[in-house]
């Protein structure tokens, strides 16, 4: 669904992604991992046009988006939420009218659907009580979640994720987890998600990337991926104490019923 | 999107440097024209509507007490340079005309501008470079809002409302700054002061110097926006665009000013 063809991105002379080849499948939650500074952010932004690579093509399907402008690109964009690594509210509306105003701007939503709609939207990430605050006014945890809120309130086919989880405690990051799981597949939306929680990778997503210095040195299924021998995920994994025996199904069940 | 890419970088040596400086002026230029073909769409839609009058009030009333400070003062200095010369020769009744004429022209257009360079001009630079560093503005052109027409068009809009009002408000209070200096330091009745300032007042004078309040307006705008939309590097970024669009907007004024004079008066 979202191809990446030898990608390269330059800033200056460093070479942030460096010949970038993957696919991600329609539907899958994708999960990419590595050090902080590696190009994770950066590689989300250009599935969307954010950035357009130096070398290589970037593809949704059969557009290539890093060539895409005007109404194609517009297109393109309209067809994905996007949760910012900083949040990216704007500070003079509340929570509220931020999560709006894809709508307001976007759809002919009559004013009380659009009411409806952001409630429901602001009650999956847990701030229900929270709507009439500006976002000074909120922790930053649950700026990231007005965040989430706001780039799935347009029922978009694929959410970038950039560390939906990072600032939060425990609890909710596995609330967070459980409710990209559950997009995924209650209504098929294709995930991307870009994080430094492992464990939150390792439960939910289909298949973990790791990048490092410009290019996933491995991709695979959770199971396959912390028995990988590939010494930059080896080191990785055992910086976070994640034994190559660890035992999925009984911390999915965990999960399950800690619901 | 037009406020980012595509991304000519820092321009390295004299060659890249002038060809970067040429991307700026064009890409800023753009961004000037998609703003001003925009201006009917804030009148007519009702959520634009109330952005452009917010943005009226901030660019407008909120500049008010420093711009009437700025236009009392001017108007005194005026008056009193001109009205110690013109004593010399026992004339001081003329200094209504000369304040007038030298507001009308020059001073009240040219002293709106350096003062909304500085408060309006200077805040839209930090705002839309925050909102450029926190993302904020890709977040916009990710719900495929575009900027220019979101933050950008209600600014511009509002600038060229505004910034005709402001000359003609400035003149006016310059004018009676002049007269008080006259009143109380030159011995002019106020009469005379008026009578003389009005006698010399051309129409003219006063279009033109609105119309130079106008390309002032458009030129802060138009330098601040494209400073806050190619911020980049953080907090200090945020510095050097906000310090950038006040020293480009006070040159462009400065030279514009000087233009539109000569197209307008003969030698
Ligand atoms: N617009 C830019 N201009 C110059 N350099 C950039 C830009 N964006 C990113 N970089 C550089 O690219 C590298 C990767 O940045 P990126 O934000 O993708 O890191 P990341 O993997 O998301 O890290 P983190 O986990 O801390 O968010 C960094 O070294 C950064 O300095
Ligand atoms: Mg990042």
């Amino acid at each position: 669904m979202i191809r990446f063809d030898h990608v390269t991105k330059r800033f200056g002379s460093r070479n942030v992604l460096d010949d970038l080849s993957f696919e991600i499948q329609k539907g899958e939650v994708f999960a990419i991992v590595g050090p902080s500074g590696t190009g994770k952010s950066v590689t989300l932004k250009h599935m969307v046009r954010l950035l357009t690579p130096n070398e290589g093509s970037v593809w949704l399907d059969e557009t290539e988006i890093s060539a895409a402008t005007g109404k194609t690109l517009d297109i393109v964009r309209s067809r994905f939420g996007y949760l910012f690594q900083s949040a990216a509210l704007l500070g003079w509306m509340t929570v509220e009218e931020n999560i709006a105003l894809p709508l307001r701007e976007k759809t002919k939503l009559k004013e009380d659907e659009i009411a409806e709609r952001v409630q429901s939207a602001l009650e999956m990430v847990g701030l229900a009580n929270e709507g009439e605050k500006y976002p000074n006014e909120i922790s930053g945890g649950m700026q990231k979640r007005a965040g989430l809120a706001r780039s799935i309130v347009c029922k978009p086919e694929i959410v970038l994720y950039d560390e939906p989880t990072s600032g939060l405690d425990p609890i909710t990051s596995r609330t967070i987890d459980r409710l990209i799981l559950s997009l995924n597949r209650r209504l098929g939306i294709t995930s991307v998600v870009v994080t430094h929680d492992l464990y939150g990778a390792l439960l939910s997503a289909d298949r973990i990337a790791l990048l490092h210095q410009g290019r996933f040195v491995e991709v695979n299924t959770p199971e396959q991926f912390i028995r990988s021998e590939q010494p930059n995920v080896r080191g990785f994994l055992d910086a976070q104490f994640v034994p190559r025996d660890w035992d999925f199904e009984s911390q999915r069940r965990g999960n399950q019923e800690s619901e | 999107m037009i406020t980012r890419e595509p991304d000519w970088g820092e321009g390295r040596g004299l060659f890249g440097g002038i060809l970067h400086a040429f991307g700026a002026v064009g890409r800023g230029g753009v961004l000037v024209f998609q703003s001003i073909a925009l201006f009917p769409l804030m009148l007519v839609r009702g959520r634009s509507r109330r952005e452009l009058f917010a943005q009226m009030y901030q660019a407008g009333i909120r500049s008010l007490p420093v711009i009437t400070v700025v236009a009392f003062f001017t108007g005194m200095i005026l008056a009193l340079q001109v009205g110690l010369e013109l004593r010399r020769f026992n004339q001081e009744i003329y200094i209504g005309s000369a304040v007038m004429v030298a507001l009308l022209r020059e001073m009240g257009p040219f002293m709106t501008g350096i003062v909304l360079t500085a408060c309006v001009g200077s805040s839209m630079a930090a705002q839309l470079g925050t909102m450029t560093v926190n993302e904020e503005i890709a977040a916009l052109e990710m719900m495929t809002i575009s900027p220019v027409r979101f933050l950008m068009a209600p600014r511009m809009g509002a600038m060229i409302l505004m910034t005709p009002l402001i000359s003609f408000y400035t003149c006016i209070v310059g004018i009676l700054g002049g007269g008080v200096v006259g009143l109380t330091q030159l011995n002019v009745p106020w009469g005379q002061y008026i009578t003389t300032a009005m006698n010399f007042g051309d129409l003219r004078d006063l279009y033109v110097g609105l119309f130079k309040a106008l390309v002032f307006g458009i030129i802060i705008t138009g330098v601040s926006c494209y400073q806050g939309f190619t911020t980049t590097h953080g907090a200090v970024g945020v510095g050097r665009s906000t310090r950038q669009s006040v020293i480009t907007s006070l040159l462009l004024i400065l030279m514009t000013g000087y233009i539109i004079t000569r197209m307008f008066y003969d030698l």
